[in-house]
């Protein structure tokens, strides 16, 4: 076994994650499926830094986590604001970039 | 020179298609909270991964910040707002779910044959030497030399995430408060007099009084707006017939 | 070079007053005019101890300088507000400041009758001080800051009563035709820092010793069109005439004593530049040749007696630029001709507003008639102004404009003799039209209407043109005793040599101007005062006095040469700006809103949809790198 199998699964999960973005309709769901696909990519930079023997991909991880920590809570913040309003937490409901 | 042991092979075999499936699974269940529950498992693994690859701060972190703060976050918000039961699963737009799973597989395809073509121009090296001192130590090392100023613009991040979530989600009365008396004078002037003593209690006159089991009316129907609509509509609502006695004994004994 | 700090109270002091008098408003009604002549007054009190403190140098340390402040600091291009008051400033600051007050103290009466009074003092205070400005820059720069401000004062006080549409027009067209002079001096301006490196005079007069003459010739052809734009010479004349549409003390201080004499000012400040530029100096000549005679020929059919007398004005003012034009000769007389008419030419234009004042502001000469009688002092202050300005000795006319024709004549050659005859031909044109003036006004018989009652006017207008009338006789004298002007502006102009040998002797030319002056007067005497003159204009007249009494066509030709060329190129701009360009803007307006609609069939309007957009965007990409990679 090798170091790169990591990367297949990060491949495997990010790619679930982009479809969920694309067919799921609960807001929080495709919330969920972006996480998904941030680790993902925090998987492959953790894979990477071990490969190369330095610690800048962890580093950089690091920061993901932390930016995707305050996506997180401006996002959900943005879906209570949403619910609140429409009483609906599909994305299909506020499409009101069409009018 | 990095040397993949075979109890690492092992969890990672043993692991990964978990995880595929995990997150396979978020996709597919109906309920947004078993996807959240699915999703809490895959960031579990991913942990545990970190952890293998010699990532011990990140993976650590991994569990404190995903499956602690966000996840219990995402659960938090799925209680005020994701109570409308399960999710429809049938597509609305039509030709999006084969467009996309096509996409998905023609990307993952891709992806994964990319990954099995390149190659990275040395063996992997391993974080031995760059864990000499810890891993800890060393990221701190990395944190507060190098990527100091990218630190602390994320700091700065941070509190903007926190002031803006907290604009967001702050509302603004647009009218005073109704009082008591307000509410109570409204309740009278409104509607029929059924509603003026408030609603009925859960589990009144059931045989049970759990706040899932509704109140019986006089007549020994259960009456639906005694339980939360949040219940109901969750369909965790209990027959109160279910606790009937199935006898009752009538008989009156006299004390002597 | 000797500094002063208190040159800039010259400007400073009518300055203040426009200022006091615009910003306090209605509430400066009851005292504003008193503290413009005030301060008109001691800005003259302050040129007068500017003079003495210059008296008391030696020749050489006469001129003085004052730094404002820095104005322009780019590079190596530097350039100070400074002030510059030498022996040809000093000439101005004194007939600016002091024709200016006596014209401040005649309108406090002229125009005591007009709600806008405090208005119009500020604005004469307005005129002061930029006209000060003008002559008191020490570079082109500054001195176009003056030259653009008497221009606004000058289009702000033609149009004083701009109630009247005709009025309002006048000074619009004044305005515009200012501005083609205008145009000249910026472009003068400019091609002097271009190729001499600097703009104020001592570096353009250090810079043009090593010139090329083309460079200093473009210079010259654009002074002097800045000069003939605002001292109306020929070909931007036109606007002179309609200017006497402001109130007459407006005409008489920036129409006849002050701002049109800009334009000599400028030529002889700039006398290093003509030196060296012969062609430049050529045209110049030319120029005040043709104006002096068109001047005197519109002037001879004017019955407007401020019209008149601005037609004489264009005729002196080209005497003055003929002069200029002839080298270090006549520059001197040029000034001498600028300072005397600016006392006699005032003083009668005082004169025909107290004329008007007594006539219910009647301006048609044939009109009046036997005044005399009735405006014994406007009469004789009058009168004196006439005869000073017919050349008649010892009045102050004679002496300069002899001294402009002798140098006519002395210019040598063919040049000389054409010169000097235009002049004498001009000499005798101004005497009969300026004697038809004094018989149409004054002598003659009565005729106007029987409502009328001429009388004379107050003492403070009247004082005002005797004091004139004392310079318009004395100052030629002054001026000539023993070559006091030329003396004193020797050093502005280098030594002024005496022609090595004269065409023709003084005492020839001044017989023979006298000559002109009697013919002139002669056929004056025989045409109106020994005939009866029409109080109409009559009409079956020979085509060449309806062509004068037009202005010799220079409206005509104006319109049919400038204007409507003109306004058949904007239309076909506007047509042009309408069709093509903004149908081009509208084409590509046109084409996005089309391809927007189009484009906006393909939005839903669903987040997802756009998703799997990016999706697959990111599937195009990644399989472009597979192909690529392979």
């Amino acid at each position: 076994m090798s170091a790169y199998n990591y990367l297949y699964v990060s491949g495997l999960l990010f790619t679930i994650g982009a479809v969920g973005v694309v067919v799921r309709r609960n807001a929080i769901v495709v919330f969920m499926c972006v996480e998904l696909m941030l680790n993902a990519a925090n998987l492959t930079l953790v894979t990477f830094s071990r490969i190369n023997g330095t610690l800048d991909g962890q580093i950089v991880a690091f920061f993901t986590m932390v930016v995707a920590a305050c996506e997180v809570v401006v996002g959900l913040a943005i879906i209570v604001t949403i619910y609140r309003s429409r009483r609906s937490a599909s994305i299909d409901d506020a499409s009101l970039l069409k009018r | 020179m990095l040397e993949i042991q075979t109890p690492e092979a092992i969890m990672f075999w043993v692991l990964a298609p978990v995880a595929v499936l995990a997150a396979l699974g978020m996709l597919l269940v109906k309920k947004a909270v078993h996807s959240a529950l699915l999703l809490a498992w895959v960031m579990i693994t991913l942990a545990i991964f970190y952890i293998a690859q010699d990532a011990l701060f990140l993976g650590i972190v991994q569990i404190v910040v995903y499956t602690g703060a966000v996840m219990m976050l995402f659960l938090f918000i799925l209680m005020l707002v994701g109570v409308d039961a399960s999710d429809s699963l049938t597509e609305t737009i039509s030709g999006l779910r084969p467009i996309a799973i096509t996409a998905a597989v023609g990307f993952g395809g891709l992806f994964v044959s990319l990954i099995g073509r390149a190659t990275i121009g040395h063996k992997p090296y391993g974080l031995e030497i760059a864990n000499s001192n810890g891993n800890v130590q060393g990221l701190a090392k990395e944190l507060f030399s190098t990527y100091v100023w990218p630190f602390e613009v994320v700091s700065a991040l941070l509190i903007t995430a926190a002031l803006g979530a907290m604009v967001l989600a702050h509302h603004q009365r647009t009218v005073a408060r109704p009082t008591q008396r307000e509410q109570s004078i409204a309740r009278f002037r409104t509607g029929s007099l059924a509603g003026a003593a408030g609603l009925p209690n859960p589990g009144v006159y059931a045989r049970h009084n759990a706040v899932d089991v509704p109140a019986l009316l006089p007549d020994g129907t259960p009456a639906p707006n005694s339980i939360s609509a949040t219940l109901k509509a969750r369909g965790d609502m209990l027959e109160s017939q279910s606790f009937e006695l199935s006898e009752v004994d009538n008989t009156v004994t006299e004390e002597k | 070079m000797t500094t002063s700090t208190s040159l800039m109270y010259l400007i400073a002091l009518p300055l203040a007053g426009a200022a006091i008098l615009l910003l306090a408003g209605r509430r400066s009604d009851k005292w504003g005019h008193l503290l413009a002549t005030a301060l008109s007054a001691s800005s003259f009190g302050v040129g007068l101890y500017q003079l003495s403190q210059m008296l008391s140098r030696p020749t050489e340390e006469r001129a003085v300088t004052q730094k404002l402040f820095s104005w322009i600091n780019v590079g190596t291009f530097n350039i100070d507000a400074g002030l510059l008051l030498d022996q040809l400033s000093i000439c101005f600051v004194l007939l600016i400041t002091g024709v200016g007050t006596l014209i401040h103290i005649y309108s406090i009466s002229y125009m005591s009758h007009d709600q806008n009074r405090r208005r119009f003092f500020a604005y004469l205070n307005l005129f002061i001080a930029a006209m000060l400005l003008l002559v008191l820059g020490d570079s082109y720069l500054n001195l176009y800051v003056g030259w653009e401000g008497v221009g606004l004062a000058s289009y702000l006080l033609i149009g004083f009563w701009n109630q009247k549409p005709a009025y309002a027009t006048a000074s619009k067209k004044a305005f515009v035709m200012n501005r083609v002079g205008d145009m000249g001096l910026s472009f003068a301006i400019m091609i002097a820092f271009a190729t001499l490196g600097s703009v104020s005079f001592s570096g353009v007069e250090e810079a043009s010793h090593t010139a090329s003459q083309a460079a200093l010739t473009a210079i010259g052809i654009m002074l002097l069109v800045a000069a003939a734009g605002k001292s109306a010479q020929f070909p931007l004349q036109a606007w002179l005439g309609d200017a006497m549409a402001g109130p007459t003390p407006v005409s008489a201080l920036i129409h006849a004593a002050t701002m049109v004499t800009a334009g000599v000012y400028l030529i002889v400040r700039s006398n290093f530049i003509f030196d060296a530029a012969p062609t430049a100096q050529l045209l110049v000549v030319i120029v005040g040749a043709i104006t002096l005679t068109f001047g005197a020929l519109v002037g001879t059919a004017k019955d407007d007696i401020k019209k008149a007398l601005a037609a004489s004005t264009m005729s002196q003012i080209g005497y003055m630029i003929l002069a200029a034009g002839l080298g270090p000769a006549g520059y001197a007389f040029a000034i001498m001709h600028l300072l005397t008419h600016g006392f006699f030419k005032a003083g009668m234009f005082l004169g025909a507003g107290s004329v008007m004042h007594g006539m219910n502001d009647q301006v048609d000469m044939r009109r009046y008639g036997a005044l005399r009688k009735f405006m014994p002092i406007t009469f004789a202050t009058f009168g004196l102004g006439y005869l000073a300005i017919i050349g008649v000795p010892p009045f102050a006319g004679f002496y300069s404009k002899d001294a402009i024709i002798e140098t006519a004549f002395n210019a040598g050659g063919i040049k000389g003799i054409l010169l000097g005859s235009t002049a004498l031909l001009g000499a005798a044109i101004t005497a009969f039209y300026m004697t038809r003036v004094m018989i149409l006004t004054f002598t003659s018989h009565e005729r106007w209407e029987k409502d009328q009652h001429p009388h004379e006017s107050p003492w403070l207008m009247w004082l005002p043109m005797a004091i004139l009338a004392i310079g318009s006789v004395s100052t030629g004298y002054l001026f000539t005793r023993g070559h006091a002007l030329v003396n004193w502006l020797s050093p502005v102009f280098g030594e002024h040599e005496e022609h090595e040998e004269l065409f023709v002797q003084p005492i020839v030319v001044s017989a023979l101007a006298l000559t002109a002056v009697v013919i002139g007067v002669g056929i004056a005497l025989a045409k109106y005062q020994f005939s009866e003159v029409d109080a109409e204009a009559p009409q079956n007249v020979s085509i060449f006095t309806r062509i004068a009494r037009k202005d010799l066509l220079q409206d005509s030709f104006n319109e049919s040469v400038f204007m409507r060329p003109g306004q058949a190129l904007t239309r076909l701009l506007v047509s042009t700006d309408d069709k093509v360009i903004d149908g081009t803007v509208r084409l590509v307006g046109t084409t996005a809103i089309g391809t927007g609609s189009a484009l906006r069939k393909t939005q839903t309007g669903f987040a997802r949809s756009y998703a799997a957009l990016i999706l697959i965007g990111a599937v195009a990409l990644i399989a472009g790198i597979w192909v690529v990679t392979q």
